[in-house]
């Protein structure tokens, strides 16, 4: 049998640098050049297979419009195995937003948090203001895994999220049906899983059937 | 902040996030602004050192305590009805993808001078010291006879008229005790004083069956409570609007509402910016709650007060078999009141606070110029307290409906163990904002690769 294991990923970065794009190509390996923000997915998932046959699944949360004011729930943050960082390399303003997102989550989220800086659309680097030196080098000074991407080309994606999965500690438990993956949470009992049909006496309160 | 939006909601509570995560679902353009920095205004759950601050600004948390981060404490206590309304929003809306739950442990009752569980079992019933024997069979008959009600089948109905008769001719029906009727309004029915026995007993005779079946959901009690805190619930909503085109601004002060001529929203200033949209919904506090005016015109008035004491322990409560969770409620009879004192405890098995620290908050509607003095029935019960957080906050009601001024004010959350009305306020609000009933669609399933 081989293993498997789920983790939540988080997007992070400044607003069009091509965080819904990114994760488009890497769960539908689509692109398209007039996106709007992700309407109506709660999150996305995507199973790695490593070359042991291990599968990681990824639950991909993107941002959904919160960061644009830096108004991002804790609930985002919580639990996250693992955050994607992106810039724009054409942008040397968004490699700053994505070191203030760093620091954030060096101070929020949980300390063993594996996380990419990833520097995306490299297609277009005829207009590049960030080098890879640069960046290769900050990341090396924070311990941040590090790549370029082209979401439209697709050059790269796969790549980050492989290395990712093999970097994760494949300790955790396997994925839990339904719900986001906990993997820090100490649970002593198990939850109660309201989409369960209500064994409720009398009929008088029907669980919705939804 | 050029755009115009449809619905600006100003509060990131309970009620403002539902409302905004529904309307972004209907295809509105939703902003959603918040004075503080966090998600849920008033029914936020806070860490260490946001408890501190807010109550003592002075003195910071002590390190006993453990890590700031292994807390939220919530600052009003509500826990879910298993097969309330609440639940189903959170099914049909799916944000339960976002959350986990876990049973409240159990449910007690404050009688003669100590608690005792509200039974879950039949073993229980049989032992609980609740009733003598006599009055067990008389209760038997009374639940039997609630059980067995069709509206449609006079057979079922034993000459009694639900809409007709008042749960005190019910009561005297079935012959049952002061005692028995406190236990039955109070600790299942969740009445929080003694208007509704002259009452017709239908409302009595719902809330009763929506008790039993939640009890009869996950066995333990009627309530279940998401891990985190109760400020999760509002951040899930949150999310819900922002996925669905909703755009958030935290931090942001607000500083007027703006009107036309004739008192009819026009948009919300901040500094020197004005965002301008068709309609506001918003908690009391944006709309000079505490204050006597706002720009001459009065939007919301007072309407009583609840006391609130949020108490450290570090240990269980005393008498409820050491449970991790629990509800307890002091029916005012029993200490000469009338209204309610409720407690309601968890702990680290809600990931809410560190390991052996226990987050009980006792509260009651005001009646004297003592409000804390209220409480004490309540905090009597909890054995020694390592800290502790009081609060008299009054509950606010908006004077006018909105419909005239597309000004539309949510209420402050009442004293009530549970959100039913908190849902009940959503049904209404949105009634008036989008002109028909809230019907909840089912929502389009995420993609899953
Ligand atoms: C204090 C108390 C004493 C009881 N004494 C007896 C007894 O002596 N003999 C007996 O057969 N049954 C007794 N019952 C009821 C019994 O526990 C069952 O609730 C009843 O048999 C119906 O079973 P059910 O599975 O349909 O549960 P439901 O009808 O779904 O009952 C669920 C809940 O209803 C409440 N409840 C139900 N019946 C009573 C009742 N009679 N009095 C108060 N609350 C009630 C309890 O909170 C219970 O957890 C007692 C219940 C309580 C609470
Ligand atoms: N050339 C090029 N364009 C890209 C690439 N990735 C994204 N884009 C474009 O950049 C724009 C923004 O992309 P999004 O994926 O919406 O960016 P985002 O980070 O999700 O933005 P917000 O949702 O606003 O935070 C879109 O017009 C994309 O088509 C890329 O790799 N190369
Ligand atoms: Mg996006």
């Amino acid at each position: 049998m081989s293993k498997q294991f789920q983790f939540k990923l988080v997007l992070l970065g400044e607003s069009a640098v091509g965080k819904s794009s990114l994760v488009l190509r890497f769960v539908k390996d689509q692109f398209d050049d007039y996106r709007e923000s992700t309407i109506g997915a709660a999150f996305l998932t995507q199973t790695v297979t490593l070359e042991d046959q291990t599968t990681v699944k990824f639950e991909i949360w993107d941002t959904a419009g919160q960061e644009r004011y830096k108004s991002l729930a804790p609930m985002y943050y919580r639990n996250a195995n693992c955050a994607v960082v992106v810039y724009d390399i054409t942008q040397t303003t968004s490699l700053e937003k994505a070191r203030t997102w760093i620091r954030e989550l060096q101070r929020q989220a949980d300390p063993s948090i594996v996380i990419a800086l990833c520097g995306n659309k490299s297609d277009l680097s005829a207009r590049r203001q960030v080098t890879q030196e640069e960046a290769k080098k900050y990341a090396e000074e924070e311990g941040l895994m590090w790549g370029e991407t082209s979401a439209k080309s697709g050059e790269g994606v796969s790549d980050i999220f492989t290395a990712i999965a093999k970097k994760l500690p494949q300790t955790a438990a396997p994925p839990k049906a339904g719900g986001a993956a906990r993997s820090g949470a100490a649970a002593s009992r198990a939850g109660v899983d309201l989409n369960k049909q209500s064994n409720a006496l009398g009929g008088q309160n029907e669980p919705c059937n939804c | 902040m050029d755009e115009e939006y449809d619905v600006i909601v100003l509060g990131t509570g309970l009620t403002e996030c539902i409302l905004s995560g529904l309307l972004s679902v209907e295809g509105k353009k939703v902003l959603h602004m918040d004075r503080n920095d966090y998600y849920g205004g008033d029914s936020a759950s806070l860490n260490l050192t946001q408890l501190y601050r807010k109550f003592r600004p002075d003195q910071s948390p002590p390190a006993e305590l453990g890590r700031d981060r292994d807390y939220a404490v919530d600052l009003i206590p509500k826990f879910i009805i298993a097969s309330g309304e609440l639940t189903k929003i959170l099914v049909h809306t799916d944000v339960t993808r976002y959350l986990e739950f876990k049973q409240i442990a159990g449910s007690f009752v404050y009688r003669d001078g100590r608690i005792s569980k509200v039974p879950s079992t039949e073993m229980e019933a049989v032992k609980s010291p609740l009733m003598g024997l006599f009055e067990k069979r008389r209760a038997k008959k009374f639940f039997e006879f609630l059980q067995n009600w069709k509206d449609d089948d006079p057979v079922t109905h034993q000459g009694v008229d639900l809409d007709k008769n008042s749960m005190k001719e019910v009561y005297e029906k079935f012959g049952l005790e002061p005692g028995t009727q406190d236990f039955i309004g109070h600790a299942m029915a969740l009445y929080l004083d003694d208007d509704y026995i002259t009452k017709p007993a239908r409302n009595a005779y719902e809330r009763i069956v929506l008790y039993t079946s939640s009890m009869a959901r996950y066995g333990k009690s009627p309530y279940i409570y998401p891990l985190y805190g109760l400020g999760e619930l509002p951040q899930s909503f949150a999310r819900l609007s922002a996925i669905y085109g909703g755009t958030y601004m935290l931090d942001k002060k607000i500083d007027e509402i703006v009107t036309d001529g004739e008192g009819k929203f026009i948009g919300v200033r901040s500094g020197d910016e004005t965002v301008k949209a068709k309609q506001v919904i918003g908690d009391p506090s944006y709309f000079g709650a505490g204050k006597t005016a706002d720009g001459g015109k009065l939007r919301v008035v007072e309407d009583g007060k609840v006391v609130r004491a949020i108490c450290l322990l570090k240990h269980p409560i005393p008498g409820t078999d050491d449970s991790d969770s629990v509800q307890i409620i002091i029916p005012q009879n029993q200490v000469n009141r009338r209204n309610d004192i409720y407690i309601a405890m968890v702990s680290s098995t809600h990931n809410v606070c560190a390991k052996d620290v226990y987050v009980a908050i006792v509260s009651t509607i005001v009646e004297t110029q003592h409000p804390e003095q209220e409480i004490a029935p309540g905090l009597q019960l909890l054995g020694p307290i390592y800290d502790k957080f009081v609060s008299t906050t009054p509950l606010y009601t908006p004077v006018g409906s909105g419909e005239a001024d597309n000004i539309f004010i949510t209420r402050s959350y009442d004293a009530t163990s549970h959100f039913e009305t908190v849902v009940e306020e959503v049904q209404d609000v949105w009634k008036r904002v989008v002109g028909k009933d809230l019907v909840l669609k089912k929502r389009e399933v995420a993609v899953e690769a």
